[in-house]
């Protein structure tokens, strides 16, 4: 990367690098080719083309963080020849690009930022960030034209407040308020409206509806006074309404944004390319996966992920399912087995025959399963609009208790009191009390790693539940390790000798727990004639000694001794569910070594947590049904408590079974857990997790472990008690407005001192109070590394 | 004092154009990124000469392009 930067007079970039006080960041390169970059396909599906010829898209860039990379993206952009413009956004993390194709390619612009550590993405979430983008400028036009129209009419409402003046300059300013409250109302008021009359018709009555009739009262008064030439006119209070109540509104707004366009960054990252062998000359090209076909040959190297379904046509390997079935063990293949997108090639090449592509691979069919569940899930009511109904007629049996009692000395002074109660009610606090609240505790748990979609899923989180977790990657690490050594140790060095230059993942857990061991000892010894069979073990010459080792059938049938299964190295690590593996040196089984999936070190400590904070734990994991119950046992909860060998539809049925009996909070990372997390009253999706979990989860977690689960669930209570302590507030406010009103001492000056007041109290009750706090030590979020923060 | 009733409505015209412009603004996306125009402004603005692709693409080989950032 040096190099590319200094070729280009480009060494400005580590000033300011120093100039934005980053840490020092190992840039990651690719080397990929980006050539799917350039086929029509690609092209048609994810760029636009202009009319003058140029075309622009959007991609999706790793690691920028920081002044210096928008200087290094754009100056690149600016100084390579055909490229016409480039525009990074730092908070999407996204660059918009506009080219020339006659001048260059777009894989070379990619090449080129991938040479500068920015590994680029098609960016997939165009269309609904548009839609959002959409939404969020005319919001934002609304406050304007609000707040423009709100400092006017309350500039007339202080003239009128002043004093006595001449009545013809009276009347001009109050149908000069008037004229000018009627957009306010009119366009920018209108979202309340619609909202009120949606939860009229839909019977699900929520906080539009007393913000309509308090706006509603306000300027039918005002205008049947202005047009009578009498009482007071209340344009300055409506106007100041609109205002702050769209501000809440665009607040709520952008916390919903933030977390999901987070979320389809995510979806970005999916594997966008898959090698297709061509036919004639087998020549493997990078296409991307849409172009695709049932019957093509695909070359999938170790550790990609298989592009499609279908079966293996040349290659033996291990593969990893984790993503579609759970099991943590790898999966050995070989040719005729067949093959599931989403999969992980890990040790060698394979060549498969694609048969299902897209939405027909079952991890799609899994997809539309998602889908569907999360259409089923049933609403929950929001904290603050439960109180909705009682609120709305409690003040409406007031207001025409108070017309009525003035009735008897006067009947306008009785319509004066009773509007007046109408428009002092207006929920302004309370409207704002919910998304202040909920957006400051989405905040802070943003800075601590955990990322919420949606205010109402905290609200749900902060009740007792049952937590379902998943096994693989939740729970437990989700990689193979050796856990157990029996029998003689000298047999370590001759194992790592012989399982060395193997990718089998057994094998690279040997050299992993071993190598260290070993190394320092005596000089490893090399072996020669090795020789693997798959699904089996290796046999090797170490210093001439023989070396076998593998699973308990392979190292029987090389010794050519009936079965090794009762032996009781075997039998003592199959009781810990650990998976066996046999080390015989010349002949004579010295050692065996159990694998397993070890627990991650905050497993047992979070569970215990979460028991505490009321929550039943349980284990549902696809994984095999003897590996759950150990987990289960060394976490200490009960066997019935546990279960494995759940296939996805498995899953769904019981996150639905437990949904009967109260609320069920789904941890999971998988693809086999998506259709669960999206039926369940609250989805957790973990770090590392699939893309599917991803879209169908509410929070997702980009800090490993469980504990981020515990700091969740106590955030959500703290975030809870706020709210309640915001609803109280305002509503303690609207009593003494209500009195105020029925004795007939309320005006429209005392309204305007009291409502900013109540909804100053609100925001700083919110801002001020540490949902999220940061933990004494200072361990940083990666959240907050990733944003540059 | 009857200068208002001209003033007042005055005020307002140059109000509606200030709020014109906003809604302007807001139209050209002037307010969809309000993070990376505050940094971009830091960036020193130095013209050189553009270079060609095959030049570029040279360089971004992974040989010459990995390496510590």
């Amino acid at each position: 990367m040096h190099a590319v930067l200094h070729e280009h007079g480009l060494t400005q970039y580590y000033d300011l690098i120093q100039l934005e006080g980053a840490k020092g960041r190992r840039a990651r390169t690719t080397g990929k080719t980006y050539e799917e970059l350039d086929d029509a396909a690609f092209l048609q599906l994810y760029a636009k083309p202009r009319p003058d010829g140029q075309w622009s898209t959007e991609l999706y860039l790793e690691g920028v963080h920081c002044a210096a990379c928008i200087w290094l993206v754009e100056r690149m952009g600016r100084e390579v020849d055909g490229v016409v413009d480039a525009r990074l956004d730092i908070g999407k993390q996204t660059a918009e690009l506009t080219w020339d194709p006659a001048k260059i390619q777009l894989s070379t612009i990619a090449r080129q930022l991938d040479a500068l550590g920015y590994p680029a993405h098609p960016f997939r979430g165009a269309e609904a960030r548009d839609l959002r983008r959409k939404e969020e400028r005319a919001l934002i036009a609304r406050i304007g034209v609000a707040g423009a129209i709100m400092a006017n009419v309350m500039l007339m409402a202080l003239a009128l407040y002043s004093g006595r003046m001449e009545p013809e300059f009276e009347a001009f300013f109050r149908w000069g308020s008037l004229v000018l409250t009627i957009p306010s109302i009119a366009w920018c008021g209108r979202v309340f409206f619609r909202g009120a009359l949606a939860s009229l018709r839909s019977g699900a009555l929520h906080m539009d509806l007393p913000i309509a009739i308090g706006l509603t009262a306000g300027f039918v008064w005002g205008t049947v006074n202005t047009v009578m030439a009498r009482g007071e006119i209340w344009f300055d209070t409506v106007a100041t309404l609109v205002f702050l109540l769209l501000i809440g509104r665009w607040v709520q707004q952008r916390q919903r944004r933030a977390a999901n366009d987070a979320a389809e960054l995510l979806f970005s990252l999916a594997p966008s390319t898959a090698r297709l062998v061509r036919q004639e000359d087998g020549e493997v090209r990078e296409v991307p996966v849409e172009r695709v076909k049932p019957g093509d040959v695909l070359e999938v190297r170790a550790g990609e992920s298989i592009p499609a379904d279908g079966v293996i046509e040349t290659g033996e390997s291990a593969l990893d399912t984790s993503l579609l079935t759970g099991e943590s063990r790898p999966i050995e293949a070989g040719p005729g087995d067949p093959v599931h997108a989403g999969t992980v090639n890990l040790a060698s090449m394979l060549r498969i025959r694609a048969e299902a592509t897209g939405t027909a691979t079952r991890v799609g069919r899994l997809m539309q399963a998602v889908e569907e569940a999360s259409r089923r899930r049933a609403p929950v009511v929001a904290l603050a609009d439960r109180i909705v109904p009682k609120f709305v007629a409690v003040v409406l049996v007031l207001a025409l208790a108070t017309a009525i009692g003035w009735a008897f000395v006067d009947v306008w002074a009785g319509l004066d009191h009773a509007f007046a109660l109408l428009i002092v009610t207006c929920p302004c606090a309370l409207g704002l009390a919910t998304p202040l609240a909920i957006h400051a505790a989405i905040g802070r748990a943003a800075g601590r790693g955990i990322l919420v979609k949606g205010g109402d899923a905290l609200e749900r989180l902060s009740h007792p539940a049952v937590v379902l977790f998943d096994k693989t990657g939740t729970l437990t690490q989700g990689r193979t390790e050796l856990l157990q050594w029996l029998g003689a140790d000298e047999a370590k060095a001759l194992v790592l000798a012989a399982e060395r230059s193997s990718a089998h993942p057994i094998a690279q857990a040997f050299v992993a727990a071993l190598g260290g061991a070993v190394a320092g000892e005596a000089p490893v010894a090399t072996a020669q004639r090795v020789s693997q069979t798959t699904g089996g073990g290796v046999e090797a010459d170490v210093d001439g000694r023989k070396v076998l080792v593998g699973s308990p059938v392979y190292v029987a049938q090389r010794l050519q001794v009936p079965e090794l299964a009762t032996h009781p190295f075997v039998q003592e690590l199959v009781a810990q569910a650990l998976t066996p593996v046999l080390i015989a040196v010349d002949g004579q089984v010295t050692s065996a070594a159990g694998f397993g999936d070890p627990l991650r070190d905050d497993a047992e400590q979070s569970v215990r947590e979460l028991q505490a904070l009321g929550c039943e734990v349980r284990i549902l994991s696809g994984d095999h049904p003897a590996v759950v119950a150990e987990v289960g046992r060394r976490l200490g909860l009960p066997e019935a408590a546990c279960r494995g060998g759940a296939t996805p539809e498995d899953k769904l049925a019981a996150v639905e079974e437990a949904l009967k009996h109260g609320f069920v909070f789904m941890v999971g990372d998988g693809v086999n857990d998506a259709a669960a997390l999206a039926a369940a009253t609250v989805g957790i999706s973990v770090h590392g997790g699939a893309e599917a979990s991803l879209a169908a989860a509410d929070v997702f977690l980009t800090r490993p472990g469980i504990q981020p689960v515990v700091e969740l669930l106590r955030g959500a209570r703290r975030a809870v008690r706020v709210v309640k302590r915001n609803i109280l507030f305002s509503l303690g406010y609207n009593t003494v407005g209500v009195t105020l009103a029925m004795s007939g001492l309320l005006t429209p000056l005392i309204g305007s001192i009291l409502m900013p007041f109540a909804s100053l109290t609100v925001v700083t009750s919110s801002y001020r109070s540490r949902t999220f706090p940061k933990p004494s030590g200072t361990e940083p979020s990666v959240w907050a590394a990733r944003r540059g923060r | 004092m009857s200068v208002l009733f001209l003033v007042i409505p005055l005020a307002l015209l140059i109000v509606s154009a200030a709020v014109g412009a906003f809604l302007w603004s807001v139209r050209h996306g002037q307010f969809d990124d309000l993070k990376t125009p505050g940094l971009r402004m830091l960036l020193d603005d130095t013209e050189t000469k553009a270079r060609p692709p095959e030049d570029v693409a040279a360089l971004a080989k992974p040989e010459s392009g990995a390496g510590e950032g």
